[in-house]
């Protein structure tokens, strides 16, 4: 059981809930009454709770072994999904999966980042920290989608791009940057949503859409607030402080117009209830979908533009 | 005659010099020979003994690449704000205005248009000493006008990095500046128009993961520091030390990164040429 600091009071309530129907079942309670007022009060508990999230709390949810990954969206939402493998050049990067499928009958490049859950799993997948070969053969699989007019689906889950010496030697910067360039340029619409995690260049290097989603406790930030406090403070154990400042939940990034929306996740977040939280995304991604395929290739690289171009904040005088 | 006294009056007047203060002895921090100022000057301040390369200003680089009398700054006036009223140990606005009073500039970036050998070029140039040359809002904007602007004139564009990355104080805003110039150098790219990328001492993070990379040449000046993690991060992640020479231009070279590592004396005509042979002629 992995239990974050902020479910402790609830979980401590649902422990009590299970020894009384213990009791129950072994037929030393007589009434349920007790275990119906205290499921009542967890339940009103955990909503004043998700309702009160700081920047802290999100980041912990954003960043739950349990949260949904991609490859969970693969199974609970996809059919027929084949996934591709390799850049063609160098390998093939684990800690980015994609291949086609189709989504409640529409075909779909489906691209995301992918961690793991156990140790080993995290140490084959690099913990969801791409090097350039997975950038790479993610925009191989976007250009074989834009080829056969399928549109692409991208989730963002990762803590950022590895910083390593096979990365740099390889070279990160220029995989990141050449994605950003030509997710530009595609003429079939591209759906983005932060799932989790979304860090940096590592993540916006799949985050070039039409469409920028995130999930509603998802964070998506310039640096990891213990980079941040790290920098600023001399001390990464302030990552806290970092996490207010950085602004990087969906709420305060809508407001920035960083995204274009977030999928509201379930009481308890999307780790408590997975299946429900992938039910909202797919039905936000097909809803979106829907309003992309009436445009042309054009239309479709303009408006992309144009959501860019307009991003950033600043005085003009004249 | 000192290289830096053929600048255009209005850059002269923005950012007066006072790196090195005339008629000064300076020690190469390289070799340990000791340079008198005038002369370091007049040889674009690369080192007479062992070519180390000091770094520019945005003014002095303007001056190194550009002809006498041709450049013309744009887009001046654009400023930063606070999206975020972000605060660490010092509230961002005080960053910012004790970065403007130190190098009595608007931003960590100057941008412009003028001449290389006849031909016009528009222009963005980095100044790392504003906030470590960092990009926030202001200067994706600033350079995205500039590679609008080439769009409009039909220039080729020249964007001369020196930066440790994103702008941390402008939180996500920061980070789609990457996008958002990229996305313009895509535009850029689409109507045949040349891009050279001309990467400085440093030019790591966020700037050399977007547009930095992206020349259709990109030259690397000797000895500058090019990389997407900082060596510090990389050390940290993987707990050993870090190669000689990694992430050094000459590192760029041999991995393939860049067309090419030159000397500070040789870029501005290198670069004419190379525009020469891009540029279909009348
Ligand atoms: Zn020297």
């Amino acid at each position: 059981m992995y239990v974050l600091e902020l479910e402790k009071p609830v979980a401590a309530l649902r422990s009590k809930i299970e020894e009384l129907r213990a009791l129950m079942d072994a037929g030393n309670l007589e009434s349920g009454s007790e275990i119906a007022k205290l499921e009542a009060k967890a339940k009103q508990l955990e909503e004043e709770i998700f309702k009160n999230l700081d920047n802290w709390d999100k980041t912990q949810l954003a960043r739950h072994p349990f949260r949904p990954c991609t490859l969970d969206f693969v199974q609970h939402c996809t059919k027929d999904f084949q996934e591709l493998h390799g850049d063609r050049h160098f390998r093939d990067d684990p800690s980015i999966v994609g291949g086609f499928c189709r989504i409640d009958g529409t075909r779909f490049m489906l691209i995301g980042h992918q961690r793991g859950r156990t140790t080993t799993e995290n140490v084959h997948r690099n913990f969801g920290m791409p090097h350039p070969e997975g950038y790479r053969k993610a925009l191989r699989l976007m250009k074989l989608a834009e080829k056969f007019g399928v549109p692409i689906l991208t989730l963002i889950d990762t803590k950022g791009a590895y910083p390593g010496l096979g990365a740099e030697e390889r070279g990160q910067s220029e995989a990141i940057a050449v994605n950003l360039r030509e997710m530009a340029g595609l003429t079939v619409p591209v759906i983005c949503v932060v799932i989790g995690e979304g860090g940096s260049g590592g993540a916006l290097a799949l985050g070039v859409g039409n469409r920028v989603l995130m999930l509603e406790h998802s964070i998506y930030s310039v640096i990891s607030p213990e980079g941040c406090a790290s920098i600023l403070f001399g001390d990464s154990s302030r990552a806290q402080e970092a996490a207010r400042s950085l602004k990087y939940v969906a709420k305060d990034l809508l407001k920035l117009k960083v995204i274009d929306g977030f999928v509201p996740e379930p009481v308890g977040g999307a780790h408590a209830k997975p299946e429900e939280a992938l039910d909202s995304l797919k039905k936000a991604v097909l809803k979106h979908l829907g309003q992309l395929e009436k445009l042309s290739a054009e239309q479709l690289i303009q408006g992309r533009y144009e959501k860019f171009r307009q991003m950033g904040v600043f005085a003009e005088s004249v | 005659m000192s290289w830096f006294k053929r600048i255009a009056p209005k850059l002269l007047s923005t950012e007066p010099k006072k790196n090195i203060p005339a008629g000064i002895w300076i020690k190469c921090p390289e070799c340990g020979e000791t340079l008198y100022s005038k002369d370091l000057d007049k040889n674009l301040k690369v080192c007479l003994n062992c070519s180390y390369h000091f770094r520019l200003t945005a003014e002095e680089r303007i001056a190194s690449l550009v002809d006498d009398g041709t450049w013309t700054e744009l887009f001046s006036g654009i400023l930063p704000k606070d999206p975020l009223q972000f605060t660490d140990s010092k509230k961002y606005k005080d960053r910012l205005k004790a970065a403007t009073t130190k190098t009595k500039l608007e931003e960590a970036i100057t941008c412009g248009e003028g001449r290389m050998m006849g031909q016009r070029v528009a222009m963005s140039v980095f100044n790392f000493r504003f906030m470590g040359g960092s990009m926030g809002s202001v200067v994706g904007e600033k350079i995205t006008r500039t590679i609008e602007y080439a769009l409009a004139e039909k220039l080729p564009v020249i964007i001369v990095s020196s930066s440790g990355g994103a702008r941390m104080q402008e939180g996500a805003l920061s980070l789609m500046q990457m996008a958002k110039t990229s996305a313009a150098l895509y535009q850029l790219a689409q109507a045949k128009l040349p891009y050279v990328s001309l990467m400085t001492d440093p030019t790591t993070g966020g700037v050399s993961a977007s547009f930095a990379m992206l020349g259709d040449i990109n030259i690397a000046e000797k000895g500058a520091l090019i990389g997407f993690a900082g060596p510090r991060v990389i050390q940290q992640t993987i707990g050993q030390q870090l190669p000689a020479g990694f992430q050094r231009a000459e590192f760029l070279l041999e991995h393939g990164a860049v067309d090419l590592v030159l000397d500070r004396r040789e870029l501005k005509g290198q670069i004419a040429n190379l525009l020469g042979i891009m540029l279909p002629r009348g």
